[in-house]
């Protein structure tokens, strides 16, 4: 007879052999391949190369990645604030009922309607020229970085404020409420009493779409078709033009590099959350 | 004095509004437009033609659509199956069995979605074709459960901790066995949470894309690949309307996912 702990491993045992065959195997495998030459030796030339042909898209994918999460943490905060503020019953219900619709949205649908969207005869520029707000012969094209930072903050907007509507909601009114008695104003309130407490949700929320806009590779495919592009779709090109699997996976290194900042913070806070719980 | 200040405060409130309202639906609007479009060049600002010519096409039963359709079901469907079959028995372990480093196989199941993934399908889509099965709907499957795992072990962790200990005890001491008081009082009282674990699943790998463009090509071609390849190639109205279809189990669920996941399930997630 089994004991309890034996059966406890012998039931998780499948699940982590899925987990350890399809991530933990791969992970290793394009470590060893990032750093070794065919014939097994350590070398750092794919690096070098990495860096040669894609230093530009490395800065570019840092810095398309940073400004999408700071957009999207100031289109959360002011979304999430004003549902729990907000004192027109009116104005909090649309926005209740607007805010969540691209929760669920799959990237690659994100992507099509972006395309459509932001293009120089996308309904956006449409939209301005037939009300009076833009000459017809200024109108240009969105479809570079600025439609991936658009179509990655469209996308993960919602999920921060749903995260963060959801944590406001459980901290105490009382404070808030004696914040608006003694005359603050609702964003002074939101900033400097709500906020701090709901911060580490806040961090999470922004951590996991860090992680994902760096995942993503139909956005950039899709919304900005040429150079300079993100990492995704170079280690994409690297591989499906030449089969370079060593450049590819020094560049998939870098994003390992990248991400491993917001991971650390993340799976620290997990760590602690099961400490206490 | 202060009445026209509030009905500036009003007036600018709406304005805010119309403007977030337009930047959310504006791109879904310009999608729907273009799957009715028959013919929509530049300087028109709206489509010249209207038709259902492309819906059509799409939905022949021969056509690429229906095709892909019937794919990504069909893959969706058996990793629903593998996560499941997989996730039962370790969310039950997790939530109720003794387990040594507990946290650390939490983190485990959590990891494949705290990864950047593209350099990881790239080295699965390599070693799959070495093993031959790479461009096969096991390929792709296989993947997908992978990639869901974190949702269904999770939950349905949960979902067996939200159980009460105490009903199983009384079936206990009325003489069911273990197994029978599992499948009878335990199972039955987590399914609601269970549900909802494999409708997430089931969407995960309904919009997955990355990982099909990888370990699917060329054979599988599933909804968001045939998405991509339609908006590529230029046929806006096919890649629009394959857009539209993936939207409907996406909403479908926004709109019923508060029946099956429960707040007292919720609230033990990743407990």
């Amino acid at each position: 007879m089994l004991s309890q702990r034996q059966l406890a491993l012998v039931l998780i045992a499948p699940g982590l052999f899925l987990v350890a065959a399809l991530f933990l195997y791969p992970l290793v495998f394009s470590l060893i391949s990032a750093f070794t030459r065919p014939d097994g030796s350590f070398t750092l030339e794919w690096f070098a190369k990495a860096y040669e042909l894609y230093s530009g898209d490395i800065v570019f994918t840092i810095v398309i990645v940073l400004a999408s999460c700071v957009l999207t943490a100031v289109a959360a905060i002011v979304i999430a604030g004003t549902l729990t503020l907000g004192e027109n019953p009116w104005i909090v219900g649309t926005l209740k009922a607007l805010y969540r619709w691209p929760l669920f949205i799959p990237f690659i649908v994100a992507a099509q309607c972006m395309r459509t969207f932001l293009a120089k005869n996308g309904l956006m520029n449409n939209t301005f020229v037939s009300l009076g707000l833009m000459e017809p012969l200024s109108a240009i094209s969105f479809l570079d970085w600025r439609g991936i930072i658009a179509t990655f903050v469209w996308k993960q907007t919602p999920f921060v404020a749903l995260l963060l509507a959801g944590a406001l909601a459980s901290i105490d009114r009382a404070t808030l409420e004696a914040g608006r008695n003694l005359g603050a104003s609702r964003a002074r309130v939101m900033l400097e009493l709500a906020l701090p407490q709901v911060m580490p949700t806040l961090l999470v929320a922004l951590v996991l779409s860090f992680v994902t806009m760096l995942s993503v590779l139909s956005v950039p495919m899709m919304v900005a078709g040429s150079q300079p592009t993100m990492l995704t779709v170079d280690m994409a090109f690297r591989i499906n033009a030449y089969g370079d699997y060593a450049t590819a996976n020094a560049l998939g290194v870098i994003t390992y590099l990248i991400s491993a900042g917001a991971a650390i913070i993340y799976l620290k806070r997990g760590m602690n959350q099961e400490a206490t719980s | 004095m202060i009445r026209l200040a509030s009905t500036a405060r009003a007036a600018l409130a709406a304005a805010l509004l119309t403007a977030f309202a337009f930047v959310l639906i504006g791109p879904l609007a310009n999608l729907a437009l273009w799957s009715v479009a028959e013919r929509w060049y530049t300087p028109y600002k709206l489509p010249v033609s209207y038709g259902t010519r492309y819906w059509e096409q799409v939905f022949r039963p021969s056509g690429d659509a229906m095709a892909s359709l019937g794919t990504s079901v069909w893959i969706a469907v058996l990793t629903v199956i593998v996560a499941l079959a997989l996730s039962i028995p370790a969310g039950y372990a997790l939530a109720r069995l003794k387990l040594p480093m507990r946290s650390l196989f939490m983190v485990m199941f959590l990891l494949p979605q705290a990864f950047p993934s593209v350099a990881i399908y790239i080295n699965v889509a390599r070693t799959f074709y070495q093993l031959g099965i790479n461009g096969t709907v096991f390929a792709v499957v296989l993947v997908h459960a992978a990639h869901g795992l974190v949702y269904s072990v999770w939950i349905a962790a949960a979902a067996f901790a939200a159980v009460d200990k105490d009903l199983e005890l009384a079936a206990r001491n009325i003489g069911a066995s273990p197994m029978r008081t599992f499948a009878t009082v335990t199972l039955p009282l987590a399914m609601p949470g269970i549900i909802a674990s494999g409708i997430f699943v089931f969407l995960e790998s309904l919009d997955e894309f990355t990982g099909t463009f990888f370990v699917g090509v060329p054979q599988v071609i599933t909804l968001p690949l045939l998405l991509y390849n339609a908006a590529m190639g230029g046929n806006y109205q096919v890649a629009s309307i394959t857009a539209l279809i993936l939207l409907v189990p996406s909403v479908l669920f926004m709109l019923f996912i508060e029946r099956f996941l429960r707040a007292d399930v919720l609230a033990k997630v990743g407990a």
